[in-house]
């Protein structure tokens, strides 16, 4: 029997002879866009300070509730001083990384005429990315979180999703993180101006904070994730980092669901 | 018919490994009138002569702008620069929809030689028949370039394309090394001064014949036109033509071409 979805709905061949398709204009099969994201990962958290950006994204891909693949890297290096994270369908993730990127740093680079692209140039041309492919209905199924320096070599930091809505702030976090991260994050950078008074240090120490709780609570994270920290100097971005101090004691102190009857 | 039977199209090498047609069209460049460019570390300038087909007539533009932080000025045939100048500026603006960058310079105008090369290369085609001069400002600072209808582009300290505009290049290349260091002012002053020695004998720089245009780090691209042009011309003080004043004046450019001597103003369909 053909499962493929041009036969969906028609009538099955052994018992009603053969079904002419001929007037099916598409021979390729039916064209399908995504519908639903896959092979998934979860959020990215990202936060300013004075004088860069510290982001993560944990390095597990699931597909549906199993953790299918637990070494995903979703923090992808974009010239000198830039950083892109997404979440979302993993695959569309390593098109826009591994295809169109690359193609575009590719052709930058070849130019071989002083000028590079930057932060808010990459976050643009992905942002103009994902817009067209809503616009085609046929998604691109990701969030994504670009990082670095402004024209003014200000710290950069601006999100975009699978609609081309384009949203910046000096705490950003997309999917679950979006939810549980934020609120953590805002404490110590509520606005623009308190990001001079964020050191180095202090938006690793909450970037860290951040992955932490989200590993406690997001059923789709796990305990292993990129740390990416831009600087002056450039982007430090380790894969594999490992949560530190996670204990579990809380979970004692949580009511409402489980299997305790107080 | 024919000056020879090696310039009937613009893809035969003549057997001295000339192109003709190319070759005319750097002609068509000669019989439109004078535009001058410089560039100091922070300013980029554009002045250029307009001409009037006749005493009734309009001037013909001769610089347009093409975004906030560019602009040319066109020696040749107008309609030729104004499609040059429509798909520079459709450029222009998917660099900045694309990736909100205003475009860098060069590649603008990389973007337009390699459309003046194809035509030199393809059967049924012709060369544009205009030279520019691109100015313009990016991160990389400002940048003056010359274009040909060859698909040549170069870029200068100072240029001067048109009618008699060796004497402006005369003038560029005794100067040019002021320019880094002069004032916006002092730049657009130097321009009209080249300028005004491409002039012919009887003829002078007027508000009604003279387009200025500047762009500068920080600047936005500003075309100044008619009543707008007094301010400079009374920087630059003398306006007149210093032919048959001076003791002896540079001799002009060998004609190359039965075009590059003196084309009545009224024949004219070069700008």
């Amino acid at each position: 029997m053909n499962h493929t979805p041009e036969n969906w709905g028609r009538p099955r061949d052994d018992i009603y002879g053969f079904y002419d398709k001929s007037f099916l204009q598409n021979t390729g099969g039916a064209q399908q866009h995504t519908t639903r994201p896959v092979v998934t990962g979860t959020s990215v958290v990202a936060l300013k300070y004075n004088g860069g950006v510290v982001m993560a994204a944990d390095n597990l891909a699931s597909y549906g509730s199993l953790a299918r693949f637990t070494d995903i890297k979703r923090i992808k290096q974009v010239g000198d001083h830039t950083i892109v994270g997404a979440g979302g369908d993993i695959s569309d993730m390593q098109y826009l990384f591994d295809k169109l990127l690359e193609s575009v740093l590719i052709k930058e680079e070849y130019q071989n005429d002083g000028h590079a692209l930057r932060a808010p140039h990459i976050y643009s041309y992905l942002a103009r990315v994902l817009y067209n492919r809503r616009c085609k209905f046929n998604f691109l199924w990701n969030s994504i979180l670009v990082a670095g320096y402004d024209d003014e070599k200000k710290p950069f930091l601006a999100s975009a999703d699978l609609l081309g809505t384009r949203f910046s702030s000096p705490a950003l976090a997309s999917g679950y993180g979006a939810q549980l991260a934020i609120p953590i994050l805002r404490k110590i950078a509520p606005d623009e101006a308190s990001v001079t008074k964020i050191t180095k240090e202090q938006a690793i120490e909450a970037i860290k904070l951040c992955m932490k709780v989200l590993f406690y609570r997001d059923a789709r994270s796990m305990n292993k994730y990129s740390l990416a920290v831009i600087s002056e100097e450039g982007v430090d971005l380790t894969h594999g980092v490992a949560l530190e101090n996670e204990s579990w004691k809380f979970a004692e102190t949580v009511r409402g669901y489980g299997a305790q009857t107080v | 018919m024919f000056r020879n039977s090696y310039d009937n199209d613009s893809v035969t090498f003549s057997p001295q490994g000339r192109i003709f047609q190319v070759e005319y069209a750097l002609e068509a460049i000669k019989q439109g009138s004078a535009a001058v460019g410089l560039v100091s570390n922070t300013h980029a300038v554009l002045v250029a002569l307009k001409r009037n087909a006749e005493e009734l007539g309009s001037y013909q533009k001769k610089v347009i702008k093409i975004d906030s932080h560019l602009g040319l000025a066109l020696a040749g045939l107008a309609p030729d620069a104004r499609v040059l100048s429509n798909f520079m500026r459709q450029q222009s603006m998917s660099s900045r929809l694309i990736y909100a960058r205003p475009i860098p310079v060069a590649r603008v105008v990389n973007a337009i030689a390699d459309k003046a090369q194809v035509n030199t290369q393809t059967y049924g085609r012709r060369p544009y028949g205009v030279g520019l001069l691109i100015a313009g400002v990016d991160e990389t600072g400002p940048h003056l370039w010359e274009f040909q209808p060859s698909g040549m582009v170069l870029e200068y300290k100072g240029a001067a394309i048109g009618a008699r505009s060796q004497s402006a290049r005369t003038y560029l290349e005794r100067n040019f090394e002021l320019f880094p260091g002069l004032s916006r002012d002092e730049l657009v002053v130097h321009g009209l001064r080249a300028l005004r020695d491409s002039l012919a004998q009887d003829k002078s720089l007027t508000s009604a014949n003279t387009s200025v245009a500047v762009v500068g780090i920080g600047e936005e691209f500003k075309l100044y036109d008619g009543d707008e042009v007094t301010m400079w011309l009374e920087k630059v003080g003398d306006v007149g033509s210093s032919r048959g004043r001076t003791e002896i004046e540079q001799p002009e450019a060998s004609g190359s071409g039965p075009t590059a001597a003196a084309a009545p103003d009224t024949m004219d369909t070069t700008d």
